[in-house]
């Protein structure tokens, strides 16, 4: 597979060639063509059913009581997906997680999961620009043939991360994957649009988000967790510190004034209150 | 400092999410006090259209061949109109390919950016723009402090507002970069407004015992001109197609009116919905959770209820 250091379209073929020209034998040459090395990169959100409450003035998310879990996307699809193709093919797995030492449990979950080696970049971070910058500035040190992440984070549902990573590597971005296909250095990826599917065709390297289809959610096993305990976890500084947005403030939507019941049998009500009340019809 | 909105055109329409972002791009101008310039790349049929919801100049990037989308081109034409007509403001739709392309450009052009704002920036002193999140619970308002800005705007923030007059338009030949992508093939429903488009959406849930009873369901989405959705467990038993699954894991929408139909509310149902203006209920169940967030209840057999909300819509259609 082609690696991810080239920085544009022609290094790139350049890359390949050097590959090519390298003088392994030819079936070693196929072999480690087809071995995948997928970086995946997770991140830590509040469990759905988490109760939503602010402090220091309405500035921060009180995390206080707050069970955190990986997301969803992330765990569940794009990961999964990452692990299914080196199981197939061989390579190697690697997670990758900007944030605090609290997140190490996430990280362990995902190895536990079947992640071969972890990377925690250690900064909190405050916008998903100072996330993006460190995952790429790691990705252009090591050979990465995929990157994926999840469609979107479920608590800031901000689905810029992977767009921002892929242009900061100058790479293709396919965003709301639910399908995955890899033969040799060819990828077929089918990415959900507004009511429908496209389907495309990336050569070399690139960057994936992943939606619900992708793959099937997966329970880490005793093996896998007794194993997690001492896969590599390296824990690096940032590289980039600086952000670019910041949340000013919280608000608590204003709540429903309550529901209006309306007979059953009288549905004739029902459609007046909805066009003359709400007028919405 | 202008506002340059990138307008997008499937087929060569201009759909009403293009019109709504357009609209929003020109109030956000109009606070400025600076022009508004929409972008279309590819076929337009009517370009001359957006002035109509305030841009007032088009311009038409046109490679001759309908383009491909790729994040990665797209990225660097819009960029490209952006140093050509000195715009600091960049906002898109916030749909699939609106959100492939915030994140992008906001890197090529040292930007901060927000996704799926739903509501125009604040612009008195500094710039915030507020968005909806952890699924609905909250809101946020972001600032951002870089002097470009790229902003992508959810669907049904604002009503398209077409009091204007047509804009001049100002086409430019292109040639489209070649890239690693190619698309294949592109598979849409005709006819049917996308979810995340629809104003109006009936969706129903395990209350409906089975995909066979779906048709009242369908008949009362035909009455009122609504889109069909479903909650997770429906999708999942293949009852219904995946893409009609809204909740968390599933679709988000925000439409005028949603009518739930034996869904029993649960949050994580509700986190993808709980944005709609209006919410209807239908359930046998008086303690379902969904009528706390709902704006109308109907405790009843939906088996009942359904067919009987369907001929009073098409009464009153007649009427
Ligand atoms: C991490 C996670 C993510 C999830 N994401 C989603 C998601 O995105 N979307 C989603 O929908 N769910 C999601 N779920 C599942 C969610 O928790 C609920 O299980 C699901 O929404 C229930 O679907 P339902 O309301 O159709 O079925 P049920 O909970 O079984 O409810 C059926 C309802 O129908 C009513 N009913 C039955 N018969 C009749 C009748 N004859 N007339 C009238 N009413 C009747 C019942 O009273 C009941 O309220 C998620 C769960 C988890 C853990
Ligand atoms: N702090 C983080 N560390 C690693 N990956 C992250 C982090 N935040 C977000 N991501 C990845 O980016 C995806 C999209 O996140 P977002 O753009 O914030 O919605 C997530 O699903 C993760 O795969």
């Amino acid at each position: 597979m082609l690696s991810l250091l080239p920085q544009s379209g022609t290094e790139c073929q350049l890359a390949a060639g050097a590959i090519n020209k390298s003088g392994t034998g030819l079936l070693t040459f196929l072999f480690k063509d087809l071995q995948m090395n997928i970086l995946v990169c997770i991140s830590k959100t509040p469990d759905t059913t988490s109760k939503i409450s602010f402090r220091s003035d309405d500035t921060e998310y009180n995390a206080d009581g707050v069970t955190f879990i990986m997301n969803p996307y992330d765990e569940w699809y794009a990961l999964v997906r990452a692990i299914e193709l080196t199981e197939q093919n061989g390579g190697n797995v690697t997670v990758i997680n900007v944030g605090p030492t609290a997140n190490d449990i996430i990280i362990r979950k995902a190895l536990a999961i079947g992640a071969n080696d972890a990377v925690r970049i250690d900064l909190d971070p405050a916008d998903a620009y100072v996330t993006a910058a460190n995952i790429a500035d790691h990705a252009r040190s090591h050979n990465y043939d995929l990157i994926m992440l999840g469609k979107e984070t479920i608590d800031f549902n901000g689905s810029e991360t992977g767009a921002m990573i892929a242009e900061l590597l100058q790479l293709p971005f396919v965003s709301y994957a639910s399908d995955l296909k890899v033969s040799g250095s060819t990828s077929t990826v089918t990415r959900d649009i507004e009511g429908g599917v496209e389907v495309c065709q990336v050569e070399g390297p690139f960057v994936l988000s992943a939606a619900k289809g992708l793959a099937e959610q997966r329970i880490p096993n005793m093996k896998g967790i007794m194993m997690a305990k001492t896969k590599p976890l390296a824990v690096v500084p940032p590289t980039v510190q600086n952000t670019r947005v910041r949340t000013s403030k919280f608000v608590l939507p204003a709540a429903k004034s309550g529901v209006k019941m309306v007979a059953p049998d009288n549905m004739d009500e029902l459609v007046r209150l909805l066009h003359e009340e709400a007028k919405v019809i | 400092m202008s506002v340059l909105v990138y307008v997008e055109s499937p087929k060569g329409h201009i759909k009403k999410t293009g019109n709504e972002v357009i609209t929003y791009g020109s109030r956000l101008a109009r606070q400025l006090g600076t022009d508004c310039i929409a972008l279309i790349i590819g076929k337009a049929d009517d370009p001359a259209s957006c002035g109509l919801y305030g841009a007032t100049k088009v311009m038409h990037l046109n490679p001759g061949a309908e383009p491909d989308f790729d994040s990665q081109a797209f990225t660097a034409l819009i960029a490209e109109a952006a140093a050509r007509t000195g715009a600091q403001n960049i906002i898109l739709s916030n749909t699939a390919n609106g959100k492939a392309l915030t994140g992008r450009l906001a890197i090529r052009l040292n930007a901060g950016d927000v996704t799926g704002a739903n509501s125009l920036p604040e612009t008195g002193s500094g710039f915030t723009v507020t968005k909806s999140v952890f699924s609905g619970k909250a809101i946020a308002r972001y600032s951002i402090d870089t002097p470009v800005k790229v902003i992508s705007v959810m669907g049904n923030t604002l009503q398209p507002d077409a009091s204007g007059s047509p804009a001049a338009v100002e086409t430019v030949e292109i040639a489209m970069m070649t890239t690693k992508l190619k698309v294949l093939e592109k598979k849409t429903s005709e006819g049917i407004v996308p979810l995340p488009e629809a104003e109006l959406v009936v969706s129903a849930g395990r209350g409906m015992k089975g995909p066979e009873n779906w048709g009242i369901v369908e008949d009362l989405a035909a009455a009122l001109g609504a889109t069909t959705a479903c909650s997770r467990p429906v999708a999942d038993s293949g009852w219904r197609p995946h893409h009609e699954h809204v909740g968390q894991t599933g679709v988000a929408i925000r439409p005028n009116l949603y009518i739930a139909i034996g869904i029993s509310g649960a949050i994580q149902h509700l986190a993808g919905v709980n944005n709609s203006k209006v919410i209807v209920a239908i359930n046998k169940d008086p303690e379902a959770p969904f009528f706390k967030a709902a704006d109308y209840g109907i405790v009843g057999d939906l088996f009942e209820v359904v067919p009987r909300l369907t001929e009073a819509i098409k009464k009153f259609k007649h009427t």
